[in-house]
């Protein structure tokens, strides 16, 4: 998890939701990007945040594109967002870590995933993941990544229930970037996709470079 | 990464183990699993079972959930619930409820409860202690309320009142004080309120608010949130920021449009 650093982020609002993060990655204290991708649009209403190794980061979006290219051709319509988490949780159980006294006996993969979506009635869904897939179901947000403790402060302040798409954006936004700041494995910009019944829009923050 | 790699058909993969050590090897720490740091009990009546548990799921010292579930569905008879791994007791409970299903429709009968606690025991007892879950399984069947534990390595007990998980103390003690023979529904409600709150209280891995379940002969009161000793104050101010307040650098929509299905293609020759 300390390796690469990352900030993630999910929340809800009015008939919306939005997912957050930063845009770093480096190799422990060094910084190599500012430009890379961790979340990741699974279909037009659901997005997928990957904290974590940064390897797996890319191996599980491109095993996660296939599984759901796979569900669209075989069933014939899109992933559900729910559907889509309880898709995710197997993938990560499949490889669970075993006891803290054998911790490589099993080979989980080193990720938390968020998840964010629409159900196909707006309704907002959010959950997050633990390592080897354990789902947690949030009415409210959702936090993973090494900036988590702070997350956790910030998004317990600022988040209320119903915002508007607007408003949920500068909260997140706020959320994301102050707690990103006492994080120094996690920075260099922001990125947030705020998703709508009608769309979905995406902004790039400016954030401390440092 | 090979596209054409075929899906696994199920069953645990030890695909990153050697990477894992590997990873080890050059000081990356591992990462901490959600765990249900627990208050877990269970309670026979006169006319059936109690199960009861707080709400908490911690991830080291932080409080990953306020108000999960640990009250696992097994099958229509019965339930269980789970301390220990979060994703342990979740997967492993949700792979028993669907080999039970399986076995009462080829059976053709109701589950029994020793059915499920044999199907627990022995997966876990295969794995030796690695799935981290720690069960109270709780039922009816033909041969009336019954009540198990189900350690991490795979051995059982078999009582009339159970507690588990890091609040298992606390709970017990209340359970030693207050427990009596043939109860009535209310009075073993009450008492598995009150082992819950003990361990909520007490003990800092448990938290939050009391779930209960009622198993009957034919029938099932899953009482989600039965009581909730720590409801959070209502805030006092708006930390709600001006719109604008954000640097924002770049902004891109996408706008849904929705496809209307036009004349069906002309076929004819």
């Amino acid at each position: 998890m300390e390796y690469n650093g990352s900030a993630i982020i999910a929340m809800t609002g009015k008939n919306c939701v939005a997912i957050a993060a930063d845009r770093r990655f480096g190799v422990q204290a060094l910084t190599l990007g500012m430009d890379f991708q961790k979340i990741f649009r699974v279909t037009d209403r659901t997005y997928i945040g990957l904290s974590g190794l940064a390897t797996d980061v890319t191996t599980l979006n491109e095993r996660f594109r296939y599984k759901v290219n796979m569900y669209r051709l075989n069933e014939e319509r899109e992933i559900g967002t729910k559907t889509f988490a309880h898709m995710v949780s197997s993938s990560q159980y499949e490889k669970r870590q075993a006891i803290p006294e054998f911790p490589w006996r099993f080979g989980p993969y080193f990720v938390e995933p968020v998840i964010a979506g629409l159900e196909k009635d707006n309704t907002p869904f959010i959950c997050s993941m633990d390592t080897i897939g354990c789902i947690n179901y949030a009415k409210d947000f959702v936090v993973a990544g090494t900036a988590t403790e702070q997350l956790y402060g910030v998004c317990e302040s600022f988040w209320e229930p119903d915002l508007e798409p607007e408003d949920l954006f500068e909260t997140i936004s706020q959320a994301l970037l102050n707690a990103m700041d006492r994080d120094a494995l996690s920075g260099w910009g922001g990125i947030v996709h705020v998703i709508t019944p009608t769309g979905v829009i995406t902004r790039t923050l400016k954030g401390r470079m440092d | 990464m090979t596209l054409a790699e075929p899906l696994p058909t199920g069953g645990f993969s030890f695909d990153n183990v050697a990477r894992n050590a590997m990873l080890a090897a050059r000081g990356a720490k591992p990462p901490k699993a959600t765990s249900t740091g627990t208050t877990i009990v269970g309670v026979i009546f006169k006319d059936g079972v109690v199960l009861g548990a707080d709400t908490r799921a911690t991830a080291g010292p932080i409080v990953a959930d306020k108000n999960c579930e640990k009250i696992h569905y097994l099958a229509p008879n019965m339930y269980c619930c789970g301390a220990g791994t979060a994703a342990d007791t979740e997967f492993t409970t949700a792979l028993i409820s669907s080999k039970l299903e399986l076995h009462s429709l080829q059976t053709g009968r109701q589950s029994r409860v020793v059915t499920a606690m044999t199907m627990l025991k022995q997966m876990l007892f295969r794995y030796q202690g690695h799935i981290g879950a720690a069960l109270v399984l709780g039922g009816y069947d033909v041969n009336g309320p019954q009540l198990y534990t189900i350690a991490p390595h795979g051995s059982t007990d078999k009582l009339p009142f159970v507690t588990m998980g890091s609040g298992s103390l606390a709970a017990m003690a209340v359970f030693e004080a207050k427990w009596r023979a043939n109860m009535t529904r209310d009075e073993a409600v009450a008492i598995v309120n009150d082992a819950i709150e003990a361990g909520i209280f007490n003990d800092l891995g448990s938290g939050s608010n009391v779930d209960v379940c009622v198993i009957t002969k034919d029938n099932v009161e899953y009482l989600r949130n039965y009581n909730r000793p720590n409801e959070r104050g209502v805030k006092e101010q708006s930390y709600r920021f001006p719109r604008g307040t954000t640097t924002v650098m770049s902004r891109k929509v996408i706008n849904f449009v929705d496809v209307i299905e036009g004349d069906a293609m002309d076929v004819t020759a």
